[in-house]
């Protein structure tokens, strides 16, 4: 047995936000590793389908000290475009991965106080830290309904995780259509993908979110970062529980900037249904909601585009930018079908687009809620020297998409490092006292309220 | 429009209901309700029904008064039409709590409601329950319901006010979503 290695930091996961914290962490002299079960980047190398995109633009596609700067700002990135856009960034900040270390457990120090540390054992070496940050991602486990369990064995079930494209729906002439479940972003990508390979669709559509790819010709991200939606702060909305578990907006990135919303899909073939919702006698029963689900899309979107609106008039860009419009309500079926016989309308695979929840199962310690949710404050979790990083709308709503690791990196960051400096916040005042590390100026903050920004 | 100085007021305790919510998500056993309902048949389709206990908050509760009602069928099935139908029981159902909703979320968004009217109608054909053919089912081929609302809010506000009441109705799902019926005889 090698003997354990002790550092500061043990950073888990060597995605983008595990990078960004490396990053602060080199900067702040603080020393540290990055555990990867497998490469860098290792999801988007080995769990996402093969013409997947990202949803926002490249110019906006950064990382703290790392920009796109190719010649199509406007565009998307492929997935290996993505791959290659981290795997430089851990080159360029050095940072100290481990790769092909899976974590089987982190469980507290035994010993006299509650922040002696932790012990981070891998399938290659134990390691000793006083503070863990969690950043193996929000999506890693498909979050399948229970109403799943209830399908005929002949349905073959797939997630987005294992799909990659059409062909691998090849059942025989007698059950080549496709039931999609979900319509996030992911759900109406794989709609329409399927749909155009010629496979009949059916799409179980509850509770989303509708977005044009652009409006008064700018990148809708373009108006959800000026319009300060991105920036929404956790402690700042009503019900931050429901906003973690909002779906991910209708959007596909393509070269065409293309708009994938309902009608979309439905113009092009895709049949619409309810939420998908039982199964009874080899019949698949949809909720007669559609209707009030995608009113409430619509009426939304409705509310969004006005705060567009109004923020172009308020700040006099009127003739800068093209006129306002509002685009069509969402068509649904005069009478979506409830209930549908899975043999008779050859459907041979259901792809289950309904979500991912992160994987802890190593984590051991009381830091969940009674929904086996992580309780966290904005990224602070409720054992002392624990972090997490890249979960939706951990501190912001961008928070789980590339360009939200910066920010949260930075509270996070000077938060981790002040602990690490053994200064109680409670007895500094959170505002007010500056110390100074590698000629950054670094200000203590509390965990409620953390405005700092460490540029 | 002016802002005004009288306060909202649907007549719904929004501090309590959300105080509930606040409670029920820290005592989720709490949150646990069952309602209750007996029938008692009288003669032909007519049935009179009561309400009085339900069991919620982990323990027995009661309405404060017994509540009565009169199911029959109308005269053209050759009944006594001592009471509304049971379908229509059901729009009644739908409607209460929809209307309910609206009220509870009005006053939550700070929107005074002055009427609230709702005018539901269900079709169903009749070939399903006679058993003539068995490609119709028993139940509504669909329900429409129509508010016409008048409160201190734009359109969209109203919209969005009833979604959301629909989005949050119990009757809205029942009826919407299948449920697991079991009926026993003892």
């Amino acid at each position: 047995m090698t003997r354990a290695g002790i550092t500061d930091v043990v950073v888990i996961g060597a995605g983008h936000s595990g990078l960004a914290m490396s990053r602060y962490l080199s900067a702040a002299a603080i020393d540290h590793v990055v555990l990867e079960r497998g490469e860098v980047a290792n999801a988007w190398r080995r769990e996402r389908w093969d013409s997947l995109r990202l949803l926002t633009p490249n110019w906006q596609t950064r990382l703290p000290g790392h920009a796109y700067c190719g010649p199509q700002p406007d565009g998307f990135m492929t997935m290996s475009e993505v791959i290659g856009f981290i795997d430089d960034y851990a080159k360029k900040v050095s940072a100290p991965v481990r790769t092909f270390t899976n974590v089987t457990s982190v469980s507290p120090l035994e010993g006299a106080s509650l922040d002696n540390g932790w012990q981070v054992v891998t399938d290659r070496r134990v390691w000793r830290a006083r503070a863990v940050v969690i950043a193996n991602g929000a999506s890693s486990l498909p979050d399948v309904p229970a109403v799943g369990a209830a399908l005929p064995a002949s349905i073959r079930n797939l997630t987005p995780r294992e799909y990659r494209n059409p062909k691998q729906l090849d059942r025989g002439i007698d059950n080549s259509a496709v039931l999609v479940v979900g319509a996030s972003a992911s759900g109406v990508q794989l709609a329409d993908e399927i749909q155009r390979s010629g496979r009949r669709v059916m799409l179980a559509v509850g509770e989303h979110i509708r977005m044009p790819r652009t409006y008064r010709g700018r990148d809708i991200q373009w108006w959800l970062d000026a319009i300060g939606v991105l920036d929404e702060r956790y402690d700042a909305v009503d019900d931050i529980v429901r906003a973690r578990r909002v779906p991910s907006p209708q959007l596909v990135g393509s070269p065409e900037r293309a708009t994938l919303d309902l009608n979309a899909l439905g113009a092009r073939g895709v049949e619409l249904v309810g939420r998908f919702v039982g199964v009874a006698d080899g019949k698949a029963q949809f909720s007669g909601s559609l209707r009030n689900h995608c009113e409430m899309a619509d009426l939304k979107l409705g509310r969004l585009l006005d705060r567009v609106d109004a923020w172009v008039a308020g700040h006099g860009l009127e003739k800068e930018v093209s006129p306002a419009e509002r685009f069509a309500p969402t068509q649904t079926p005069e009478h979506p079908r409830l209930l549908v016989d899975l043999e008779a309308n050859r459907i041979g695979t259901v792809l289950w687009a309904t979500g991912f929840r992160p994987d802890y199962h190593w984590l051991r310690t009381p830091v969940f809620d009674r929904k086996g949710r992580l309780r966290h404050d904005g990224g602070i979790l409720d054992a002392p020297g624990l972090y997490a990083l890249g979960l939706n709308f951990m501190r912001r709503r961008k928070s789980s998409f590339l360009h939200g690791a910066e920010d949260d990196v930075n509270e996070l960051g000077a938060h981790l490092v002040a602990y690490m400096r053994r200064v109680p916040p409670a007895e500094s005042p959170p505002t007010t006292t500056n110390t100074s590390t590698q000629g950054h100026p670094l200000r203590l903050v509390d965990s409620v309220n953390l405005e700092f920004n460490f540029r | 429009m002016t802002p005004t100085a009288t306060p909202v007021d649907n007549g719904v305790n929004v501090d309590a209901l959300l105080g509930a919510r606040q409670a029920l998500t820290d005592t989720p056993e709490a949150a646990r309700f069952k309602w209750r309902a007996s029938c008692r048949w009288v003669r032909g389709t007519h049935s009179q029904s009561t309400v009085k206990s339900f069991f919620g908050l982990g323990s027995e509760q009661s309405h404060r008064t017994e509540f009565k009602f009169e199911a029959d069928h109308p005269e053209i099935f050759a009944a006594e039409d001592k009471g509304a139908t049971p379908v229509e029981y059901v729009l009644v159902g739908l409607a209460s709590c929809l209307t309910a909703g609206i009220a509870s979320v009005a006053q939550n968004r700070q929107i005074q409601l002055r009427s609230v009217k709702a005018t539901v109608e269900a079709g169903m054909d009749l070939q399903g329950i006679l058993g003539i053919d068995s490609d119709v089912r028993n139940g509504f081929d669909g329900i429409k319901v129509i508010y016409e609302i008048d409160a201190d809010a734009s359109k969209e506000d109203i919209k969005a006010l009833v979604a959301q009441s629909q989005r949050r109705s119990a009757v809205f799902d029942i009826v919407t979503n299948p449920t697991h019926v079991t009926v026993e005889v003892r």
